[in-house]
């Protein structure tokens, strides 16, 4: 088995044993559904308010979202000792980890980009803030996956893990939020955002360049 | 060169060794803290915009340099310690944190104590304020990863590979808060040679700025030596040290 197929094969585990837990699925969208729906309920339905808020509060909706999902990244494969064959296969650790980030991606963020356009209308926000909106969250939410990735192999290990991850990835997933929501902002008002998509874009290649072999070396650690 | 260098890996040799420097490097920089502050709160002139406001920057800045010098070092020491496998390295950074954490605690006291009278207000969300609040998370982020293992070696390395991680994206995040917005006054002291400060104001915060760095070297040294009695209590020369010590036992 050739390293692109070794890849595909791990993505397509990842799938299939997602499909089987609907419930598991559906819960992070159905988190960044209802936080997104909160903000108007606690301020005021009013059209302009919403439409300064929208790109934060839909960002930031994202972004927990994201976080909900991550908790759940390796703790399976680790507690059924799947893990530890993919430790020991001859295959490198970091592509099977990198496998596992992208079905994470595909499960959590790409739904994500696809629900936000239908939000981003109940915040009125304008045709090119919705653009700029679902453009941001397409090259951010890989980011924050592969970000999250390390985070949650970090504390793969450990007991009640969700606020420590919390405390660990937000910090690092900070200039990923500023450059998309801000992208959103300034695209909502009528301006450029090539700057912020390039930040955006330097910001994944460069995740997707290092994060891989970080994770891989934290689930060396959290293994022994 | 490198014998030197394993000598120094070793804990008992490191324990001693830091055992001679420690009180000489504590002294020394007290004193010199006291001269500084001295010429700080004493010997400089008011400044001619912000008045007697500004002398907060000889306590500001050299806890807002240490704060990231601190980070930085632990980054260094958790790499070797992770490439090189020493555990000197591990209890170094690990030892670090906590007095990271706490001049970065103290630079954002004082930068919101002079934002009230400069800027009308305790916090404006200024990159470098904010940079520094991210900075404060990082450093709890790093410790409570570390307390929630109960095997120091695996603390040790998962501490380690995150605040290897954390290194590489602190400039990121410095970066980012400065594009996003910015309404700090602009550094002062980086060029040295025209610096846009007076000489009576820039040497007590020179010699601060030094000081704080020999007290943080100090502290460092004391924390040091009691994290490596604490981990290698089982150690044949732990138990000779302490059946040496008088009352123990």
């Amino acid at each position: 088995m050739n390293l692109s197929r070794f890849f595909a094969a791990i993505v397509r585990r990842e799938l299939q044993i997602a499909f089987k837990r609907w419930g598991d699925l559906a819960s992070p969208l159905m988190f960044f559904v209802m936080v997104a729906s909160l903000f108007p309920l606690a301020l005021s339905p009013q059209h302009e308010m919403l439409r300064n808020l929208g790109p934060a509060v839909l960002w930031i909706a994202a972004l927990l979202a994201t976080l909900l999902s991550l908790n759940a990244l390796f703790r399976g494969d680790i507690e059924d000792g799947s893990m530890e064959q993919l430790v020991l296969s001859p295959y490198p650790l970091a592509l099977a980890i990198f496998g596992k980030t992208v079905a994470h991606w595909l499960l959590n963020g790409l739904p994500l980009v696809m629900l936000a356009p239908a939000l981003a209308v109940t915040y009125y926000l304008p045709v090119e803030g919705v653009r700029a909106l679902s453009l941001t969250l397409l090259i951010g939410t890989p980011t924050l996956s592969l970000l999250g990735a390390v985070g949650a192999a970090l504390t793969a290990g450990v007991r009640q893990s969700g606020g420590l991850l919390a405390l660990l990835v937000l910090p690092l997933m900070l200039p990923v939020l500023m450059f998309g929501a801000r992208a959103t902002d300034l695209a909502g008002s009528g301006e450029q955002i090539t700057g912020p998509l390039y930040l955006l874009s330097a910001l994944l290649l460069l995740a997707l360049s290092l994060l891989p072999l970080a994770s891989a070396a934290a689930i060396r650690i959290s293994l022994d | 060169m490198w014998n030197w260098f394993h000598k120094l890996a070793s804990p008992p040799h490191f324990y001693r060794l830091a055992g001679i420097f420690s009180p000489w490097m504590l002294w020394s920089s007290l004193i010199l803290i006291a001269i500084g502050t001295y010429g700080g709160l004493v010997l400089a002139p008011a400044d001619y915009q912000q008045g007697e406001g500004f002398r907060i920057i000889y306590v500001h800045v050299p806890s807002s340099y240490l704060s990231t010098m601190i980070y930085a070092l632990m980054a260094v020491t958790s790499g070797i310690g992770l490439i090189w496998r020493i555990k000197l390295a591990h209890a170094v950074a690990a030892s670090a944190a906590p007095i990271g954490a706490s001049f970065t605690a103290v630079s954002l006291l004082t930068g919101m104590l002079w934002g009230k009278p400069m800027w009308g207000t305790y916090w404006e969300w200024d990159p470098r304020l904010t940079s520094e609040l991210i900075l404060l998370f990082i450093y709890f982020g790093y410790m409570s990863l570390r307390a929630s293992f109960e095997d120091i070696s695996k603390a040790d390395r998962a501490g380690g590979l995150l605040a290897v991680v954390g290194v590489v994206n602190l400039p990121i995040i410095h970066y980012s808060v400065i594009w996003w917005s910015s309404l700090h006054q602009g550094p002062s002291i980086k060029k040295l040679d025209a610096p846009s400060i007076s000489g009576d104001m820039l040497w007590p915060l020179l010699l601060l700025i030094a000081a704080s760095t020999l007290f943080f070297g100090a502290l460092l040294l004391y924390r040091v030596r009691a994290e490596v009695l604490d981990r290698e209590h089982n150690s044949r020369w732990v138990q000779d040290l302490l059946g040496e010590m008088p009352g123990a036992g």
